[in-house]
């Protein structure tokens, strides 16, 4: 069974790139300034993991872990 | 720009691993080369140029220094043959502030340029794209730098700021002289930021009795933690950091965009073919050809990644040779019209994050979009020239193409 993933943002790396709301809109969400934080806790829906790592690889201040649950 | 003096040209370079020279025409004509060359040989350089100028290299070096503003300052950002006494800390706030006043400066200028907000501009900027396409589509040969890409961001952001879109001239002209001719010319800057100040002076008087729904307003009626308004300097500061920053940047990244396309046919039937996969060629698009080398100023003495480095000595951030560090990219030095992980630092990495990366994206993909849809074939045109901007920003000056039938 495949594990179940979780995305997290690191407040303090993020700089407001917006590469992994343009990439996966279902698992990160912006402030008014444009900073990302993960949707809800972060919970990856079944069928998206492929999107919470190419958010992560595509994070130019590596601000973004995807945890293996 | 006839009225505008021609400054002094280098030396040529001979040596370029000790005595590098960003404004030297070998690198403006094709500067891959050189910074595998650099590269190769250290993960910072240094020339003497500039009254002492280092260079990193490698894409850790250059983050590295991204992310030191206490040993790298950002107090000046152009690399420069002179270095004047800095007279007002408002220069062009967020981008010349260092922490701690760097963060709140930034902070007022970011919700106008959020994702959500582009969208709502997109519509305009599909609509010049457009008028613009609507000029030529029936020529068979044009100056595409001149007819479509130097309009489109200049535009776009005299919509955001409330000017007219028809005063675009003057300000691709302070901007030539700002960033071109301004790195070996002192007085031509200085008369190009004095005939902003004017200009812009007269925008924020005239909304002092009747507010407008633009940009200029918006920073006006910004209000600092203490509830005072900006100071007036900060207010056209920071308009003509937006006017600097957000017209030939943008303008470079669509010229080479399409520039790239009219000489690699596969990529550009694959993008009319699957005009969805633009929003990822777009990313390499702006990692290849990243239009934008910015400076700081060594302000204390370190070490990055293994090498010495002294106060009074430039620094010149460029993140376009970052963005072509093999060990970062596998085929860096190819463009991978699909290549799916990209963590390129086109806009800059660490807090000063170019503000207007949303909008250039925006605008690259409308640009590419509407061009591509009206116009899917088109060439290189053998009997003109393509010519390359100097300096700070790098892009397409003159573009001659062929179109459809005529190729």
């Amino acid at each position: 069974m495949t594990k179940r993933l979780r995305v997290h943002v690191d407040p303090d790396k993020c700089q407001g790139h917006a590469r992994c709301k343009a990439l996966a809109p279902e698992l990160f969400e912006l402030d008014e300034y444009g900073n990302a934080h993960e949707a809800g806790d972060g919970t990856v829906p079944s069928g998206l993991e492929d999107k919470a790592w190419l958010a992560k690889s595509n994070c130019p201040e590596i601000a973004i872990d995807v945890i293996e649950e | 720009m006839s009225d505008i003096s021609q400054p002094a040209a280098h030396p040529p370079v001979t040596d370029w691993v000790h005595d590098f020279d960003h404004t030297d025409p070998q690198w403006t004509e094709d500067p891959f080369p050189i910074w595998d060359e650099l590269r190769a040989a250290s993960p910072v350089v240094h020339t003497e140029r500039f009254l002492g100028c280092y260079m990193p290299t490698t894409y850790d070096a250059v983050r590295e220094i991204a992310n030191d503003s206490e040993h790298f300052s950002s107090r000046r950002i152009i690399v420069r043959d002179v270095r004047p006494e800095i007279t007002s800390r408002n220069a062009a706030p967020p981008i010349t502030s260092d922490p701690p006043v760097h963060k709140p400066a930034k902070q007022l200028l970011l919700p106008p340029f959020t994702p959500d907000a582009m969208k709502k501009l997109e519509p305009r900027v599909r609509a010049i794209c457009n008028e613009l396409i609507d000029g030529f589509i029936a020529e068979d040969r044009l100056d595409a730098a001149e007819r479509y890409t130097k309009h489109i961001p200049v535009r776009a952001i005299a919509h955001m700021l409330g000017i007219p879109e028809t005063d675009s001239d003057l300000f691709i002209r302070w901007i030539h002289m700002i960033l071109e001719l301004g790195i070996k010319d002192e007085n031509t800057l200085l008369q190009a930021v004095q005939e902003m100040t004017v200009y812009f002076s007269a925008h924020i008087e005239a909304r002092k009795n009747k507010p407008t729904d633009d940009l200029i307003s918006y920073l006006m009626n910004a209000r600092d933690k203490d509830g005072n308004p900006l100071e007036d300097s900060h207010v056209l500061g920071s308009l003509r950091l937006l006017l600097i920053a957000g017209i030939d940047t943008t303008w470079s990244a669509i010229g080479s965009s399409l520039w790239h396309l009219a000489r690699t046919p596969a990529d550009r039937e694959r993008l009319v073919a699957e005009p969805g996969l633009i929003p990822t060629a777009v990313e390499e698009l702006l990692r290849a050809y990243s239009p934008v080398t910015m400076a700081r100023e060594v302000v204390k003495e370190t070490t990055i990644s293994g090498c010495p480095v002294k106060a009074g000595n430039m620094v010149l951030l460029s993140f376009p040779a970052a963005n072509r560090d093999p060990k970062m990219f596998p085929d860096a030095d190819k463009v991978v019209i699909d290549r799916r992980e990209n963590r390129h630092a086109a806009f800059g990495l660490g807090i000063h994050r170019c503000v207007g990366s949303n909008l250039a994206r925006m605008e690259m993909q409308v640009a590419l979009e509407e061009w591509l849809r009206r116009i899917p074939d088109f060439a290189l045109d053998p009997a003109g020239a393509v010519t390359w901007s100097q300096g700070t920003v790098r892009g397409p000056r003159q573009l001659p193409f062929l179109l459809g039938k005529a190729m």
